[in-house]
């Protein structure tokens, strides 16, 4: 058997602005100094002049990037999750939310994946603060093949994106044939007794936790989550309706992630029990990546407890 | 510079005024006192200086302007509506929940704003965003951006400026009114941001003091600012807040509040009188 392909999704982030920037000479790439992180540094070396490093001042890169959409360009504005989202949360909200600019943010290093570098860099609260605002679409692909077609997607729309990317090479799980929506939630697998809605690194681990539950003789649906706005309203209601229990699974903190959003479309509109998995509204910590998400519990281990706990609550 | 031409703006500038105090006095809020000291910056760049046409505000090739201090909404609105981008009459309402003239500027709704602002610090990024996007298109337009004194102590301003100097906008101009009086005070007294034109100096721009309600000074720092290559220009202009309007000048409470129908009634027979004089 082939070895499984990994790439981090900043990586296929990087390629697809290279691809992009070949097709469009209208793209332009922002960055604050972590070209060589976030990999937007491969568009810079392919197009040096339409590649701008803001210097560490992400605010105001998010305000020049919203001034350079007013002038017809299709900008990407890049930064780790934690300083394009968090620090500059206010410019995104009021300078390109507010009046609807075109900008694109790809924001790499979400979640506690980051490893090493510890809490202060381990944002686990993008979700939450990209959710508040109104006409935000927030993609969080969860491999290389679906990054790329999220970039691609994201330069078609009109209107902000904020694109989500890991560090942590994760393996592919999409083929050549994969059909990328924004706003639309995929079944991976079918299943009767529960659904596993995923999104991010964590699809992969949700797939791991679909195959240990069948060994347990519980048929769990998987779906994969990939724009948590707009939601997929359609795909999680069908979701209740077939297997009467959801456990969600997102590498975030449980507060205003992916868990809330799918909890309210339930809640709302079909209810079942609806279990979360994510950061238990704690800091990270420093460590490798892949030891950190087993003790925060973002694992096939906890899904599968979340998902037998949903079972028992269905009435 | 031309007596007709000088003429003509300091008609502008009363009519901006009197805009300043229709929608203000209509709306019960809002801030006259540091949109009436930009009027007379606004009417020369409206009559003079920005590349505009109110018949096709969304122009590819337009001039912009950005209010980086957004409260002096009231100024703006009233320099646009005089320059014909939508009836003066709208400007009584101002604020109200069925009238596209928002509080702070918005971009979506209001011909003529180039964008959307309020929030302190953030307009002078989007400008420079924009005279950078100027510059990828062959140098198309020019773009201004006026910033109060106490909205220069966000950093974000700083940020930008370092930026624009770095990349050599000299198709930028970032106009201070400087009437030195923020909300809570003084801005010496808050948190002094002087010396204002040593420190954009510092930041790598062409820096031009003037006095921000002469008009011939207006006119040579803009001038100025155009022959300047290679640099962004700050524009420091001493101001007066609340100018034009006796009772109003240099009185920090005029900061964010309205005038009531007394004073409205005063404010309006101060402008008339200025506009009968000069329409003889």
């Amino acid at each position: 058997m082939a070895d499984v392909i990994k790439t981090a999704t900043r990586d296929a982030y990087g390629k697809a602005l290279v691809e992009l920037g070949q097709k469009n000479d209208k793209v332009i790439v922002f960055d604050a100094d972590l070209a060589a992180a976030t990999k937007t540094g491969m568009f810079k070396k392919e197009f040096p002049d339409r590649f701008i490093d803001c210097g560490i001042a992400e605010s105001n890169m998010m305000g020049v990037a919203a001034g350079m959409a007013t002038a017809g360009y299709t900008v990407f504005a890049s930064s780790f999750a934690m300083f394009a989202a968090g620090r500059a949360f206010e410019q995104v909200r009021n300078t390109i939310g507010y009046p609807h600019l075109n900008v694109k943010i790809g924001a790499t290093h979400a979640g506690i994946s980051v490893g090493e570098d510890g809490a202060s860099h381990q944002c686990c609260e993008d979700i939450a603060l990209m959710r508040t605002i109104p006409g935000m679409t927030i993609i969080n692909p969860a491999d290389d093949v679906e990054a790329r077609l999220a970039v691609m997607a994201a330069a078609e729309m009109d209107g902000p994106v904020y694109m989500r990317f890991g560090r942590l090479a994760v393996p592919r799980i999409f083929d050549e044939n994969y059909k990328f929506e924004i706003g639309k939630g995929v079944y991976l697998k079918e299943g009767k007794d529960v659904t596993i809605i995923a999104t991010g690194l964590m699809v992969e681990r949700a797939l791991q936790a679909a195959e240990k539950l069948a060994a347990e003789g519980i048929d769990a649906a998987v779906i994969n989550m990939a724009t948590i706005k707009p939601i997929d309203k359609d795909i999680i209601i069908d979701a209740a309706k077939k297997t009467g229990a959801i456990v969600t699974a997102e590498e975030h903190n449980v507060i205003g992630g992916l868990g809330e959003a799918v909890a309210a479309v339930v809640a709302e509109t079909t209810p079942v029990p609806v279990l979360r998995v994510g950061v238990e509204d704690t800091f990270g910590k420093s460590g490798p990546a892949l030891e950190l998400l087993e003790i925060f519990g973002l694992n096939a281990e906890n899904i599968c407890a979340k998902a037998k706990a949903a079972i028992a609550n269905k009435k | 510079m031309d007596a007709n031409v000088k003429k003509q703006l300091l008609l502008d500038a009363v009519k901006i005024r009197k805009g300043i105090i229709e929608g203000t006095f209509n709306a019960k809020s809002g801030h006259p006192g540091g949109s009436l000291s930009i009027a007379d910056v606004l009417a020369f760049l409206y009559r003079c200086e920005l590349k505009v046409d109110a018949s096709a505000p969304k122009a590819e090739n337009r001039d912009r302007l950005v209010l980086s201090k957004g409260h002096a909404a009231p100024a703006l609105y009233a320099a646009l509506a005089n320059a014909g981008f939508f009836p003066v009459e709208d400007l009584k309402t101002l604020r109200k929940s069925a009238s596209y003239l928002q509080g702070h500027p918005n971009m979506t709704y209001i011909p003529g704003v180039d964008m959307s602002t309020g929030s302190l610090g953030q307009g002078i990024s989007a400008a420079a965003g924009m005279a950078l996007g100027s510059k990828f298109s062959g140098d198309a337009f020019r773009v201004y951006a006026i910033l109060g004194d106490g909205e220069i102590q966000e950093g974000q301003v700083w940020e930008a400026a370092m930026f624009a100097a770095a990349k050599k906008l000299d198709n930028f101009v970032a106009i201070v009114d400087n009437n030195n009086l923020q909300i809570d005070g003084t801005v010496e007294e808050v948190n002094s941001p002087y010396p204002i034109d040593e420190k954009f100096a510092a930041f790598g721009w062409n820096v031009i003091n003037i006095d921000g309600h002469s008009f011939e000074e207006i006119e040579n720092a803009f001038a100025a600012a155009k022959a300047c290559k290679g640099k962004p220009t700050a524009i420091v202009m001493k101001t007066t807040k609340g100018k034009g309007v006796s009772f109003m000048e240099n009185q920090v409470s005029w900061h964010g509040s309205a005038p009531n129908a007394d004073q409205y009634a005063v404010a309006m027979a101060e402008l008339d009188t200025v506009q009968a004089e000069l329409e003889g």
